[in-house]
């Protein structure tokens, strides 16, 4: 079985993350980045899957250079092969943008089974996984907190709002694993060397056979026209609970700002 | 006027306060047409009828709800097909999103998630990077597909008498390829909706699994229970309680942390709340860079005599 984790390169959310004030992209440039901590899970999954049968894991990203380290991760973690679509053209692509890109690559892979996280941590749409799925003319099993796959079966368990949920769908197929599916395993230092002699194809729009129109700027279907840094929170009431009158003050916070 | 799909979140037939909220919005940007997927239109419609849908298409076809969004998507593009709308509205749930997905890449269209408000245009606002920011954005391309918040609008009454319009639609094989096959409803509460509260109470780690004096000052307030992952990660609390960004993003008029400590992923659930009030016993602790209230003390004495007060004063 042919397994392919998407896997997004984001700006890390401890650090100051910021758009660019000429386009209003998200600088991903001049901060540091990581793999999405949330597409963690699903190279957990992938990884889990190839443990309990036979398969082969490749890691797919789209994304600026720096992005070479989401696929890094990835393979440090155990995937066997890693994909990085990189094109200048990309830049400013959104969400409709994106899952064309990762169709095409997808649809060159020949994939019987996509994993994705449930959101990046940036941009943190959640809809990549089912755009592509619609792209592919593939069923989507979605946020799953519990995933089995048996021979072509594939089962998720999701915890919704208003009921607890099974779903079944059939290989090739799309899945979106939810942070609550696995604990990610730290890579080893054995897997930290090996990560190094793993193959990694670097792919442009043309090997896509993609055209810089429809991606990036040019092929986005939304523009963001104003950005504005929200203003810092005046410091609060801060009260010690020492003398035992907390709760005392707290009610009657409560009941100046009119919540009784 | 041209028409605005709003697609009716529902569940057997009781509208939810979003789908009032989407069609308040409608309105400012044309004539709110609702979109009913499954049974008990007739249930809906003293609701849409409220808040002012001019007509409502009735998709009754059950393998609409039988088989997950993929249906559902291919259903609404044959209504779009139709009505040629101004724009499409969609509540900001999981499902929600994952049908704007696909009716995006079907229609060809921009799609904006999480819109905490829309104005004509539309041009809609999102907050972003954990409430760091806020963006106004819109569609350039297609029909406008948007996927809007709960609690991005006060439902503002405007009743009319909608037609029920039945609509025939046609599933492809494909769309039927993924299905649930079992189900189980959770038990209510009889607390308020986590995102539709206007106070909520959420306890972390610092409760140590003991979520009952959160819960007792949640009753006195009449405030919805939530939960850091901390608490939940330990199985003290359901994930659906989850604030956060893998949990709930929640915006209400007051939230109260106890025992949480303010981790950026926490932030970016509850960061855009009206009211912030924190009980920690750390005073070290970063949720107390957002408060407006703040108490440093032990969590399980507070509340307690809170709870009491408030009842007192209450009655
Ligand atoms: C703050 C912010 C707001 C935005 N709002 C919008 C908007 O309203 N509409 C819009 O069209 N675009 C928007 N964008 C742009 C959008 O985030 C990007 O186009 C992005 O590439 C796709 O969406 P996402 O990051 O939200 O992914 P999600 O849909 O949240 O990602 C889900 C999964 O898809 C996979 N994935 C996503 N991107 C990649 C990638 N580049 N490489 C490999 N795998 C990937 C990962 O497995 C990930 O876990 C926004 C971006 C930001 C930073
Ligand atoms: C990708 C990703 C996604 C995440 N998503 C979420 C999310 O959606 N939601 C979320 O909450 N977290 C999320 N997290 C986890 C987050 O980083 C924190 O680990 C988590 O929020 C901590 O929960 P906590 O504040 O309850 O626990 P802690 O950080 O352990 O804090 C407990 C606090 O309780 C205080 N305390 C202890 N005892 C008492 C007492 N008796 N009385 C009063 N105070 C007391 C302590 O001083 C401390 O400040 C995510 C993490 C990652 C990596």
């Amino acid at each position: 079985m042919k397994i392919v984790v998407c896997a997004k390169f984001v700006p890390d959310a401890t650090a100051d993350r910021r758009f660019r004030s000429e386009d209003n992209t998200v600088d991903r440039a001049g901060v540091d980045g990581l793999l999405s901590e949330l597409d963690e899970y699903a190279v957990e999954t992938a990884l889990t899957v190839k443990e309990n049968g036979d398969a082969e894991v490749t890691v797919l990203t789209v994304g600026p250079e720096q992005a070479a380290d989401a696929v890094k991760k990835g393979l440090q973690m155990g995937a066997d092969a890693g994909v990085h679509v990189i094109d200048d053209a990309i830049h400013g692509s959104d969400a409709v943008a994106t899952s064309l890109i990762l169709a095409k690559a997808l649809g060159k892979l020949e994939a019987d089974l996509v994993v994705f996280g449930m959101g990046s941590t940036d941009g943190g749409m959640g809809v990549v996984p089912a755009m592509v799925a619609e792209r592919l003319g593939l069923p989507a099993v979605t946020l799953g907190s519990e995933v089995t796959v048996d021979g072509s079966t594939v089962k998720i368990r999701r915890d919704g709002d208003t009921a607890s949920d099974t779903v079944e769908g059939t290989l090739p197929l799309v899945l979106s694993v939810s942070d609550q599916a696995n604990e990610p395993r730290y890579p080893s230092f054995k897997g930290i060397m090996a990560a190094k002699k793993k193959p990694v194809e670097t792919w442009s729009l043309a090997d896509l056979e993609l055209s810089g129109e429809q991606v990036g700027q040019a092929g986005a279907w939304t523009e963001v026209t104003e950005v504005t840094a929200r203003p810092a929170r005046t410091a609060g009431t801060i009260v010690a609970d020492e003398d035992g009158s907390g709760a005392a003050q707290l009610v009657e916070f409560l009941s100046t700002n009119k919540f009784l | 006027m041209s028409n605005v799909l709003v697609l009716v979140d529902h569940t057997g037939g009781t509208v939810r306060k979003t789908t009032a909220e989407l069609l308040t919005i409608a309105r400012r940007l044309g004539e709110p047409v609702a979109v009913y997927i499954g049974e008990g239109v007739q249930d809906a419609l003293p609701a849409l009828g409220q808040y002012g849908a001019t007509k409502v298409i009735a998709l009754t076809d059950p393998e609409l709800t039988q088989y997950l969004v993929a249906p559902k998507a291919e259903a609404l593009q044959q209504v779009a097909a139709k009505l040629e709308p101004a724009a499409i509205l969609i509540s900001s749930s999981a499902e929600g999103k994952e049908i704007a997905a696909r009716l995006a890449v079907k229609l060809d269209s921009g799609l904006i998630t999480d819109a905490v408000d829309v104005q004509e245009g539309p041009v809609t606002t999102q907050s972003v990077f954990a409430g760091n920011y806020t963006v106004q954005a819109k569609v350039t391309h297609g029909t406008p597909i948007i996927t809007v918040k709960p609690n991005a609008a006060t439902p503002e009454a405007a009743e009319t008498s909608p037609e029920v319009e039945e609509f025939d639609v046609t599933i492809s094989d494909a769309a039927k390829t993924a299905r649930i096959t079992d189900s189980k409803p959770r038990e209510a509460t009889g607390r308020p909706e986590l995102t539709e509260a206007a106070i909520i109470v959420s306890g972390g780690r610092g409760t140590g699994g003991d979520f009952g004096p959160v819960e007792a000052f949640a009753d006195s307030l009449g405030a919805a229970v939530g939960a850091s992952r901390a608490a939940v990660d330990s199985g003290w609390y359901p994930h659906a309680y989850q604030v956060g960004q893998t949990g709930k993003t929640v915006s209400p008029q007051l939230y109260v942390a106890a025992g949480i400590s303010g981790a950026i992923q926490h932030r970016a659930g509850m960061q855009t709340s009206k009211t912030i009030v924190a009980i920690n016993k750390d005073e070290e602790a970063p949720i107390f860079e957002l408060v407006d209230f703040g108490v440093v003390g032990d969590l399980h004495k507070v509340l307690p005599t809170a709870t009491e007060e408030v009842t007192k004063r209450k009655s």
